[in-house]
């Protein structure tokens, strides 16, 4: 049954230090809002389990908030680098980060078999290639009836999944809609869930496959208008495409990056306080 | 600039966006790959399907996606399935004729890195890593390439492994039971390259206008060599060149890019 509340309730309640927490959301519906809960409460020794991290997981990961990141693609789409995820990386700055590395079709198929409850996923996938030689999680299995050999990743399992939708109901039943990426999974596959949404209507009134998650699946459900900036929520707002192209100056450099998190996100109380912090600065909408 | 001048990257999108016949299926990369094949959809190839790895099946973009889920992507769509579904059931279920994919690295085989520049564990440059590329390459009919031609892309040995082209050379791909052909072809902004029978060392087959054999040498970092059959690539015409730019003016107003 859905707790309708507040994001800090929802962090506080159901997200600890050294857990293990999915944010999915493929360019679309990325929950930056609660990403940055996270570093406001000063989580720590977090695993995060994304298949695109982005921006958001440069903050967290530059804030010292990660031990390890589960990924397949870590960039700043269609600018370059995560700067901050190539310092923990390269010079293990701010502190040193374990990476568990796979593909696109690896992770999503490992987000089905978590989602069906099974111990592993199975996939033509990760041939001929270097992956499975620094990810000792990259497998094989024989098929039982034809003697092929195919690959093998755990399931993911995470202890928290969070996703940003568009709207939920006074249940606490989601409505996502758009490009839905691994969104359901994340919540099937985790041992909680927060789902942050832009606003809570009367009648959700989904339209035919649609993808409704229902109350009883989800733990908390809070609302966050704009939660998804800089990435955009289809239906309520456009990718901030400026903001990505600032971000890259901001964290490229340390206490630049420093000082934007702690005006912009430490400084501020909740979501709606950073977007008000950030706008108007000029400076392409990521303020200064 | 004048119509009848061209820069080196609108020929290689140009050559690129050729080799996408109309109503080929095709699995996009973001990024050049994505502005090639919009290129096509835009004037020869009115019915190519475009599929992008975030969900969307056969989308028609007015302006070019920044990322790879733009919501022009998702609202030009005939359908958005989700992420798993676009890696089971389309590609891995046999439906993508072509995939076409950028690269930071390449070598002789047309083997891909997307990962680490210099050691894994220290390296001296961490790339965005494999992302779709290893299944794409693995399950679609055949894989275009498109990417800048240098000494530090085009290089003897690439660091990591991402995505394979043709391995060691010969049949090692068949030997290992991979079903897609591979890159067929690999289009950059000096000139046309594909495999040579028998060896799969990539050859050049054909080379843009106004561009020297000395040039493309020197921008590979193995000693390159050159088909038998040479030809020249024909140069962007208007409606190509009027076609990339209004495209490309659109996206640049559309994205507020102020770079």
């Amino acid at each position: 049954m859905a707790d309708i509340c507040s994001l800090r309730d929802a962090v506080a309640a159901h997200v600890h230090d050294g857990d293990t927490v999915t944010l999915e959301g493929f360019t679309h519906l990325i929950p930056h809002g609660a990403g940055h809960e996270l570093i406001r409460q000063r989580l720590r020794d977090l695993t995060l389990i994304r298949m695109t991290p982005d921006l958001i997981f440069d903050q967290l990961i530059g804030m010292g908030c990660a031990a390890k990141v589960v990924f397949a693609w870590g960039g700043n789409p269609g600018v370059g680098s995560l700067h901050r995820l190539r310092d923990a990386v390269e010079n293990h700055w701010p502190q040193p980060l374990e990476i568990e590395e796979h593909s696109h079709a690896g992770m999503a198929c490992a987000f089905v078999a978590g989602a069906s409850n099974l111990p592993f996923a199975v996939l033509r996938g990760y041939k001929a290639n270097d992956l499975a030689k620094y990810n000792d999680r990259i497998r094989t299995v024989t098929c039982p009836f034809t003697g092929e050999e195919l690959a093998a990743v755990p399931a993911i399992r995470p202890d928290v999944g969070i996703i940003h939708a568009q709207r939920a109901d006074r249940q606490g039943n989601v409505l996502i809609h758009g490009i839905v990426g691994v969104q359901k999974e994340a919540v099937l596959s985790a041992e909680r869930s927060i789902v942050t949404v832009e606003e809570i209507v009367e009648e959700l009134d989904p339209p035919a496959n649609s993808c409704v998650l229902p109350h009883w699946v989800v733990d908390a459900v809070a609302v966050v208008p704009g939660g998804a900036h800089p990435s955009y929520a289809l239906g309520y707002y456009e990718r901030d495409n400026p903001f990505y192209i600032a971000w890259d100056a901001i964290a490229k450099d340390r206490e630049v990056f420093t000082r934007w998190i702690e005006r912009h996100v430490l400084g501020t109380r909740d979501f709606s306080e950073f977007r008000a912090s950030i706008d108007g600065a000029g400076t392409g909408g990521a303020g200064p | 600039m004048s119509e009848a001048d061209f820069t080196t990257d609108e020929m290689m999108t140009v050559a690129a966006a050729r080799m996408l016949g109309n109503g080929t299926v095709c699995f996009v990369g973001i990024g050049l790959p994505s502005q090639a094949a919009n290129l096509a959809r835009l004037t020869h190839a009115p019915e190519v399907v475009l599929i992008y790895e975030s969900g969307p099946i056969g989308a028609k973009p007015d302006i070019l996606p920044l990322s790879i889920g733009d919501g022009i992507l998702a609202e030009s769509a005939d359908t958005v399935v989700p992420t798993h579904e676009i890696f089971r059931y389309w590609l891995q279920g046999g439906h993508i004729d072509v995939g076409f994919l950028g690269a930071a690295q390449i070598d002789r085989f047309a083997n891909i890195n997307t990962t680490v520049i210099g050691s894994y564990h220290r390296p001296k440059v961490r790339l965005p890593g494999a992302g779709g590329a290893p299944e794409i390459a693995d399950q679609a009919g055949e894989v275009f390439v498109i990417m800048h031609q240098g000494r530090r892309s085009f290089v003897d040995k690439i660091d990591f492994l991402t995505t394979a082209g043709y391995l060691d050379g010969g049949d090692a791909r068949e030997k290992l039971g991979i079903k897609g052909k591979g890159p067929t072809r690999v289009i950059t902004d000096l000139c046309i390259l594909a495999p040579e029978a028998g060896s799969r060392e990539l050859v050049v087959t054909s080379i843009h206008p106004g561009v020297s054999r000395e040039k493309i040498r020197a921008a590979t970092g193995w000693d390159l060599r050159f088909a038998n059959e040479m030809i020249e690539t024909a140069q962007p015409t208007q409606t190509e060149l009027g076609a990339l730019r209004g495209f490309l003016a659109r996206t640049a107003r559309a994205h507020g890019d102020n770079r």
